[in-house]
């Protein structure tokens, strides 16, 4: 997965202190790269969709409908009628409240663990590091999905646990880009400086060392909602996420599967939306590291 | 290079402990009892004590362990709920096709994403250099899955140019030797056999690729132009090189070194990838295997799957290191 830059460039980034994106100058940035305004606008659309959708949704996303089964996109139904006659419009709307929720959770579970065991085990290196890094390199071992699915069969199938699953895998990622970071700068003078004063280990991690990580955990974060909003939908598709009738982007894919020669928008339109919010936090999660981290910027 | 080796080697022999013991602790407490799932609807109490017994389920869990650990080292994984075949068995059945698909997905990656990041870097800025990036950035951001139906749907569906699933066509039979599909077909000069394969593999191998394609496209852009603005790649163009010279010679060789990494650790992304796409495409390997099994709550072929999964992988990143040690010396002095 993508994190490949971002511990690259990590340690560069990494004296930008507490304010990183209340600074004039990060914002700036921000705002003059067309691709992460871009970005930006399709998190935020997603957000008021996610919001509002009762109240944009021309139909009940659940309710079906007989008489009108498997009807091509029209007026009446702009992204046409699945195989039950529900709008797929108004499934895709709603599935928005889905992939927010689903990004933010999974993204949520695997920064607070990830980060958690990055800032111990940098900090304190020694046996402390050995065996966290050991637990790390064990999950990385498997391939994500199968870990997932693991994680999925132990807890039973359903989008919840969909989400647990997909945020213990994304664990090592926040773990290694923090554990790196924390490294490098935990023999700076300041750190040495707080230990000296007395301070203890907690509140050296938490008021001196966490702040300078916070530049590539962001960019982590916002890339990491949309590779969750597509492991979940990944899950569902193959019937251990989200179950019918959830109005989940991943299992309308899963039930259009069966439709794709003769009823192609069943599981079109859910797969563009999926793209389309993915590609939203690619760019904004690219924008914001450029940002952070001038050095990139170039690139 | 023989010390860095043996460190490395040394240092596998936890993690893969620590992966037998994650999937043994997974399987041991999925809910419902092994006993029962055997036996089903025929178990008897004294049966299903019988069974207990057997497979040592009553014994303290750390003596369970070590006896699971013994098996997995001598391919006893248990017996496949749905087959009765041993678990090994069925593995090694599917094993193959998921090879072939991974190996065709990261040929194909390779072969065109490699081209793409050297000439964005070489064209930085230009025409060619954006429509790459944004066509980058599209494919890693599609669901393989979804890539697969909509790519099954065009060329499959409409055009009618490769087919929608499976692996041979309809009355074309092949001889098993090696299980992958290709190489059989020229192992025993069955050319029809291997257009037929070849002819299926077109859709997965693009559908799994797609996000490796990107993927390295854009770490070789990077790693290229990183390369190109160092000074000896200076030195070499003032010391009177043609560009080209320079280009191929002095950055692109340097600038491969990561990517090679990438492309090894991709394996993870590929392994599950082929999860969907081979669930997408109909095609039998491991993927599918896992799936189907876990579905049907057939934990023994669940546990072969991962387990084998995560050696493969732990390999493979130990053959990146090691290569990339070869290509770079001061990995291998830190």
């Amino acid at each position: 997965m993508g994190n490949v830059s971002l511990t690259a460039s990590s340690d560069r980034v990494n004296l930008a202190a507490e304010p990183l994106l209340r600074r004039p100058s990060t914002i700036k940035r921000l705002m003059r790269s067309p691709s992460a305004i871009i970005g930006l606008v399709i998190v935020v659309s997603l957000v008021l969709v996610a919001i509002f959708a009762p109240l944009i949704a021309p139909y009940d996303p659940i309710k079906q409908s007989f008489r009108i089964q498997l009807q091509p996109p029209s007026i009446g139904h702009p992204f046409g009628t699945d195989e039950f006659g529900r709008d797929i419009l108004s499934r895709v709307l709603y599935g928005a409240r889905w992939a927010l929720f689903v990004g933010l959770l999974a993204d949520s579970i695997a920064l607070v663990l990830g980060v958690t065991l990055g800032l111990l085990a940098g900090y304190f290196g020694g046996k402390t590091d050995g065996v966290i890094s050991l637990l790390t390199d064990v999950m990385l071992a498997f391939p994500y999905l199968l870990l997932a699915m693991i994680v999925v069969a132990v807890l039973g199938p359903g989008i919840t646990n969909a989400m647990i699953a997909i945020g213990i895998v994304y664990i090592p990622q926040y773990t290694r880009l923090v554990r790196g970071t924390v490294m490098s700068i935990r023999e700076k003078e300041f750190v040495e400086a707080a230990r000296c004063i007395g301070l203890s280990p907690f509140r050296i991690i938490v008021r001196h060392t966490l702040p300078n990580c916070v530049a590539p955990i962001i960019v982590m974060a916002t890339l990491a909602i949309g590779w969750a909003i597509v492991e979940t939908a990944g899950l569902s598709f193959l019937g251990l996420g989200a179950q019918p009738p959830t109005p989940e982007w991943g299992a309308m894919l899963a039930s259009g599967r069966n439709y794709m020669l003769s009823a192609w928008w069943i599981a079109t339109f859910p797969g563009l939306a999926i793209v389309v919010v993915v590609v939203g936090f690619n760019i904004l999660g690219d924008g914001l590291r450029d940002a952070l981290d001038p050095y990139l910027s170039h690139r | 290079m023989f010390k860095y080796t043996v460190r490395r080697l040394l240092q596998l022999i936890p993690v893969l402990i620590g992966v037998s013991v994650l999937v043994f602790v997974g399987m041991h407490i999925i809910p419902g009892d092994v006993a029962v799932l055997l036996l089903g609807d025929k178990g008897t109490p004294e049966a299903l004590a019988r069974l207990r017994e057997e497979l040592g389920l009553n014994q303290p869990i750390y003596v369970q362990y070590f006896r699971f650990l013994a098996d997995a080292l001598r391919g006893d994984f248990g017996i496949s709920l749905r087959t009765r075949q041993t678990a090994w068995w069925e593995v090694r059945q599917a094993l193959p096709m998921t090879i072939e698909l991974s190996l065709c997905a990261m040929s194909f990656a390779v072969i065109v994403g490699v081209p793409i990041g050297v000439l964005a870097a070489v064209k930085q800025y230009s025409l060619f250099d954006s429509i790459s990036m944004i066509g980058v950035l599209i494919s890693v951001s599609m669901p393989i899955f979804w890539t697969g139906l909509i790519l099954m749907m065009i060329f499959g569906g409409r055009l009618h140019w490769f087919p929608i699933g499976g692996i041979l066509d309809e009355g074309v039979n092949l001889q098993r030797i090696t299980g992958i599909h290709l190489l059989d077909a020229l192992l025993t000069g069955n050319m029809e056999a291997f257009w037929s394969a070849a002819r299926h593999l077109v859709l997965p191998t693009i559908a799994l690729g797609s996000v490796t394609m990107a993927t390295l496209a854009r770490m070789t852009r990077s790693s290229m132009l990183e390369i190109m603005h160092q000074d000896y790649v200076r030195t070499a163009r003032a010391k009177g090189l043609s560009r080209r010279t320079v280009l191929v010679r002095h950055a692109f060789r340097n600038a491969l070194i990561p990517v090679i990494t990438v492309a090894g650790l991709q394996l993870g992304i590929l392994l599950s990838g082929a999860v969907l796409t081979e669930t997408v495409f109909a095609l039998p390997g491991v993927g599918r295997l896992a799936i189907t099994s876990l579905l049907a709550r057939d934990y023994a072929v669940v546990q072969a799957v991962v387990l084998v999964a995560a050696f493969l992988i732990v390999m493979v990143n130990l053959m990146v290191d090691l290569l990339y040690a070869q290509a770079d010396p001061r990995i291998r002095y830190e």
